[in-house]
């Protein structure tokens, strides 16, 4: 059978999502196919072309693709999806929002955001923000499928696949593409960072949350995330928050700064190896998670943490 | 303008759900239910939309048990205008959901359909972009802020690295995020008045669509549970564990 493995990408590098996603449809098994839909990107090609287990790119270099939107995307995808047994896409924003539209056009249902295949059309996923896992096992000719990109190790980058181009056209657009703006990030990225460190409400304000999660972000190595109640007070931007309703990490390292532990946000980190909790109070859910907990003033214990390291 | 807001009745989002000891599923029995959060900031933008002049009449729709009527009269006291129920037992899979939107969508002609852009008890994400690859209209996931200019929509989404904005040809479906607005409460008199609302029930036999899942749920489990904390009492206490014991520093 063969596979059908969706990359993200934004024209000229390929996302770590993708290697991902590689590796859950290695667990699968079967021929693995990674289609680029892009403009300008020939770059992505050749790195989807190096990630081991993939036996074809195929790349659809048009300008109707430039920012992967869901309604050209999924009619190519459609257009394409005769050739596979099993279509999947890491559950990025991307993937999360052409995926459903395509299993649509296909009339099957989409299984979302796995964490584990059980077998070729059986896998786990977590509901109910992570409270429960559920194996499930789809019944199509076709299996839709979004992948949890923090539950699955990349691939290797040691490959040679050709590369095929698709020539397709889509139809006309309804949807049209307006501007784009980038939230300010100097670290590694949230979703792919072996350590995160993340404030909460205790940080108080934005000022010092720059002033207490940044250096110690930044000694570590580490990417920045937030907590949605320090997200919805405005200390830190929205693409930082980690919970069921923002990202979903699972990092070697979490820090968790001030962070109280509502059930929200820890279905975006408990899988994470090793978790810290800083907080004052010893009653926090955080500490019932956590491996290793602290109580005390975050205002004196991070910086003295920082100034360790 | 006429926008449908689909509204789902899920756990209240404070409630510990506990999975039951058989791996049937989740036990719901005498559990708090409460219309599904992103839908409650689905609707607020279609009332807001309202009071703004920009739309005329908002319909919620919900597909579930006879229950799920309780969640309609919320969103009809919230603001909407009138309500319709597809009457479903068991569990509804998002691609139903969308096929039955579908039809009602045939049958009301809005020019928007505002959804929540996921349930918070089956966390799929699927229903809004389902719903428009069906209608073949254009969609816009995870709004964040949402202006309508004549026969088109301009969205701004929130997108992995920041946000992004489109323009859609009307009609369209756009899916609710959580920064999009601030919900408000229902107040005792409109409360009141939501019970004179219309609320017109369907079945969907009614509407000529197989309600069967599709997906078959094999089991229903608890996350592995983590070994307990270890409280240390100064920071060079974590350090030395993380360097030593965990071995990630």
């Amino acid at each position: 059978m063969s596979i059908l493995v969706l990359a993200e990408h934004d024209n000229s590098a390929l996302s770590p999502a993708t290697a991902r996603t590689v590796a859950a449809a290695l667990a699968i098994g079967g021929t693995i196919d990674v289609l680029v839909a892009g403009a300008d990107c020939g770059a992505v090609a050749d790195a989807a072309a190096r990630l081991d287990g993939v036996a074809r790119v195929r790349v659809a270099d048009d300008a109707a693709f430039a920012h992967q939107l869901a309604e050209p995307v999924s009619e190519l995808v459609v257009h394409l999806a005769g050739d596979y047994g099993h279509i999947l896409a890491p559950a990025t924003t991307t993937g999360k929002s052409v995926l459903p539209r395509v299993a649509a056009l296909l009339d099957v249902m989409q299984v979302s955001d796995i964490t584990a295949v059980k077998g070729p059309k059986a896998f786990e996923r977590p509901v109910y923000a992570g409270a429960a896992l559920q194996t499930v096992e789809a019944t199509a000719d076709t299996v839709v499928v979004t992948v949890r990109i923090s539950a699955f190790d990349a691939v290797a980058e040691t490959g040679a696949a050709p590369i095929e181009p698709v020539a397709f056209t889509p139809a006309a657009p309804k949807a049209r593409f307006v501007s784009r703006e980038a939230a300010a990030s100097e670290g590694p990225e949230l979703a792919n960072a072996r350590i995160v460190v993340s404030g909460g409400r205790a940080l108080g304000s934005q000022e010092q949350f720059n002033a207490i999660i940044k250096p110690l972000a930044d000694k570590l190595g580490a990417a920045i995330g937030a907590s949605r109640a320090a997200v919805d007070s405005g200390y830190a931007p929205n693409d930082w928050q980690v919970g069921q309703t923002g990202k979903v990490v699972a990092p070697d390292l979490y820090v968790a700064v001030g962070i109280s532990g509502a059930i929200q946000h820890l279905a975006g980190m408990k899988n994470a190896k090793v978790i810290v909790a800083i907080d004052k109070d010893p009653d926090a859910p955080i500490f019932k998670l956590a491996d290793y907990g602290l109580v005390g003033d975050l205002f004196e214990l991070v910086p003295e943490l920082t100034e360790s390291l | 303008m006429k926008i449908v807001v689909p509204i789902k009745r899920v756990v209240d989002p404070n409630v510990k759900i506990r999975v039951k000891p058989d791996g049937s599923g989740v036990d719901l029995a005498s559990v708090k239910m409460a219309m599904n959060p992103f839908d409650e900031i689905a609707l607020e933008e279609a009332v807001r939309l309202k009071e703004a002049g920009k739309a005329d009449e908002v319909v919620a729709v919900s597909i579930g048990p006879q229950q799920a009527q309780e969640t309609l009269r919320a969103a009809l006291a919230i603001g909407a205008d009138r309500a319709i129920l597809v009457r479903c037992e068991g569990r509804i899979e998002p691609l139903t959901v969308a096929k039955l939107l579908r039809i009602i969508a045939e049958r009301e002609a809005p020019d928007l359909v505002l959804a929540g852009k996921q349930a918070i008890d089956d966390d799929s994400n699927q229903t809004g972009q389902m719903l428009a690859g069906l209608l073949g209209w254009p969609q816009a996931t995870f709004a964040s802020a949402i202006v309508v200019d004549g026969s088109n929509v301009e969205v701004t989404r929130e997108v992995d690295q920041g946000l992004m904005t489109l323009s859609l040809t009307l009609p369209a479906v756009i899916t609710a995020d959580l920064r999009l607005n601030e919900p408000r409460y229902a107040s005792l008199p409109s409360i009141m008045k939501a019970k004179k609302k219309p609320l017109e029930e369907l079945s969907p036999e009614e509407l000529g669509i197989d309600v069967a899942p599709r997906l078959e749920v094999l089991e229903v489990s608890e996350p592995a549970a983590r070994k307990a904390v270890r409280m240390v009492s100064s920071v060079d206490e974590l350090l030395l564990k993380l360097k030593e014991e965990a071995r990630v520093l």
